[in-house]
């Protein structure tokens, strides 16, 4: 194993983070804190209160997943697609690092830093809404899960993409919209059956209704589902990953 | 840079032509496009020599250096760095490697000590400051260590792209079109510290269409044209074997015509018979057949022919080379 490998790109992926502070940290905080000004503070007291739980604090987990997800995939994306792009990736594919190291460096910079984020994001919502934590360590096992799972997506978006427009595609058009339809901003009480039942096939929403039950003890789905749901994602771009490695898939020619 | 350093002879004496550090063995790439790159590419080359892979533009240099790097994948053939397969061993093989990229292609916002101290790490080699620094001084970059690589010039990038690749301290040396887009003072820095790793028992690869570089550079010569290796020689004996010389003689008085006994020498006299130009193999040279220069300065003072002046050429790698390509079909 070589780990002095897997450290030179953990250091040097966070301090580019470090060098980019103001808008790896800050733009995403100042975004999450205008939905909890928004939805938390001005329009949640008109709203009634879903499960027992003030509708200020129920999306809190939706809205930290929604930065999560954003956050890890397009981190861990530039990442690896900004060295193919200006062809400093030589030294990589020339190193003595097996297809392992350079993913642990690379995911786990990136998870390291939406896991942060996430943290920074949860303290600056309880400014703005009273929180309680039912299940602290839950939380952050999710919190850590998805961060590690979507950057290892993102990751293989960065090796996919040919183009910065196609590295901003899949967030955009299918991350997003998947967020907010999964149930960031409702309960899935509040759809029709049927609707109910297409959402199902949304993952995010085993994503944000797993973090929630962490946070208030109860979710639309089994917190054990929701976890299972996550782990096989992160199996199945575990897979992926390899084989692109394998095949050298846009790495090597 | 530091003091050049004198090339030893008996340095080049006491290299044992018989260890190879790389073994490149019927090596064949068809990239997807159906682009035939390499064909059966055998290749030796020898520990501690300086080794100069000759051809033209799209002649395969570059993707043969990849292949060994492990940045392309051979479609045939395999390569051995110091024994070490590098598909199977390929943390053993490429930890031996340095590679310096034909292209720029630097990091922009990171320090010149951090991009290289990277290098080093990425190479399975524990932070080791006093060798970042040696590198750096040796380059003429230690001034320059907490400046942004951005704010470089093009000679200077090149000079980072050296020391990144001599950070993990590497037994060869890849050195991929090292004076593309150089200046005249950068190449000779270049040249003195590619002698000096040499010297220090460093093996240098270095891919070249300046000729003059490897006539200055090499100990040993390969020509590559259209994905094959058509040559490999020494370079001396490459130019012993292909060069030509050629002897002016300016006559006192002009000649109307050759004497007989000039015939054999195949001589040619100038319009106005003042100029004799004699183009002979340098391989002749020694040859006891009396067409030697010495003969043919006897011959020409026993038929009574005054001269003035006289002086000889060489042809240079790059015509051996121009030449050898050309007969390519």
């Amino acid at each position: 194993m070589n780990l002095q490998a897997i450290r030179a790109i953990y250091a040097f992926e966070m301090n580019r983070t470090k060098r980019t502070l103001g808008q790896s940290v800050v733009s995403p905080v100042l975004s999450t804190s205008l939905y909890f000004v928004v939805f938390g503070s001005a329009i949640g007291p008109r709203m009634a209160e879903v499960g027992g739980v003030a509708y200020g604090a129920f999306i809190v987990p939706g809205l930290m997943m929604l930065t999560l997800l954003t956050q890890s995939i397009s981190n861990a994306a530039f990442a690896i697609y900004f060295p193919r792009f200006t062809g400093t990736i030589y030294e990589l594919l020339s190193a003595p690092v097996s297809p392992f190291e350079i993913v642990a460096g690379y995911v786990g910079a990136a998870a390291t830093k939406s896991t942060v984020l996430g943290i920074i994001i949860l303290a600056t919502a309880s400014l703005f809404v009273p929180l309680e934590i039912r299940h602290p360590f839950w939380v952050l096992g999710f919190l850590v899960l998805t961060a590690v799972t979507f950057s290892l997506f993102g990751f293989i978006i960065g090796i996919w993409a040919d183009g910065f427009e196609r590295l901003q595609l899949i967030p955009m058009l299918v991350i997003t919209p998947l967020t907010f339809l999964g149930g960031t901003f409702y309960s899935l009480d509040m759809l029709p059956p049927v609707w109910r039942t297409v959402t199902l096939f949304n993952p995010v929403v085993y994503l944000v209704s797993g973090f929630r039950w962490s946070f208030f003890g109860h979710s639309d789905v089994r917190v054990e589902v929701s976890f299972a749901m996550t782990l096989a994602f992160l199996i199945v771009c575990l897979f992926i990953v390899r084989w692109m490695f394998r095949t050298g898939y846009r790495l090597k020619s | 840079m530091s003091a050049p350093a004198t090339r030893d002879s008996s340095m080049i004496a006491t290299i044992d032509a018989s260890t190879s550090v790389i073994t490149v063995s019927g090596l064949g790439k068809t990239y997807a496009t159906g682009h035939v790159a390499l064909k059966d590419v055998s290749l030796d080359i020898r520990r501690g020599e300086i080794f100069a892979l000759l051809g033209p533009n799209g002649a395969g240099k570059t993707t043969l250096i990849s292949i060994i790097c492990g940045l392309v994948n051979a479609t045939a053939g395999k390569v051995e760095v110091a024994g070490y397969d590098i598909v199977a061993d390929y943390r053993a093989a490429r930890s031996r490697i340095g590679l310096v990229p034909q292209e720029l292609t630097t990091d922009s916002f990171e320090s010149v000590w951090a991009t290289v101290s990277f290098s080093r790490g990425l190479f399975g080699r524990k932070a080791n400051p006093a060798h970042i620094e040696k590198v750096l001084r040796s380059l003429s970059l230690w001034d320059k260590k907490d400046a942004r690589i951005m704010t470089l010039s093009g000679g200077m990038k090149r000079r980072v792209l050296i020391a990144k690749a001599l950070s993990h301290e590497p037994e060869v040396l890849f050195l991929d079109e090292p004076s593309a887009g150089v200046d005249v003072e950068l190449r000779r820095d270049m040249w003195r510290l590619v002698r000096e790793l040499r010297d220090e028992g460093v093996t240098i690869i270095l891919t070249t269409h300046y000729l003059e570089e490897a006539e200055e550079m090499a100990d040993r010569v390969g020509v590559i044209a259209k994905g094959e290796l058509i040559l490999v020689e020494d370079k001396a004996t490459l130019m012993r074997k292909l060069g030509k010389k050629q002897l002016t003689v300016e006559l006192t008085g002009p000649l109307a015509t050759l004497p007989q006994a000039l015939a054999d020498f195949g001589l040619i006299l100038s319009q106005d018979g003042t100029r004799l130009t004699y183009t002979y193999a340098t391989n002749r040279e020694g040859d006891d057949d009396g067409l030697s220069i010495a003969g043919l300065l006897a011959a020409l003072s026993s038929e009574g022919i005054a001269f003035k002046d006289l002086h000889t050429e060489q042809s240079s790698l790059e015509d051996i080379f121009v030449s050898l390509v050309r007969r390519e079909p």
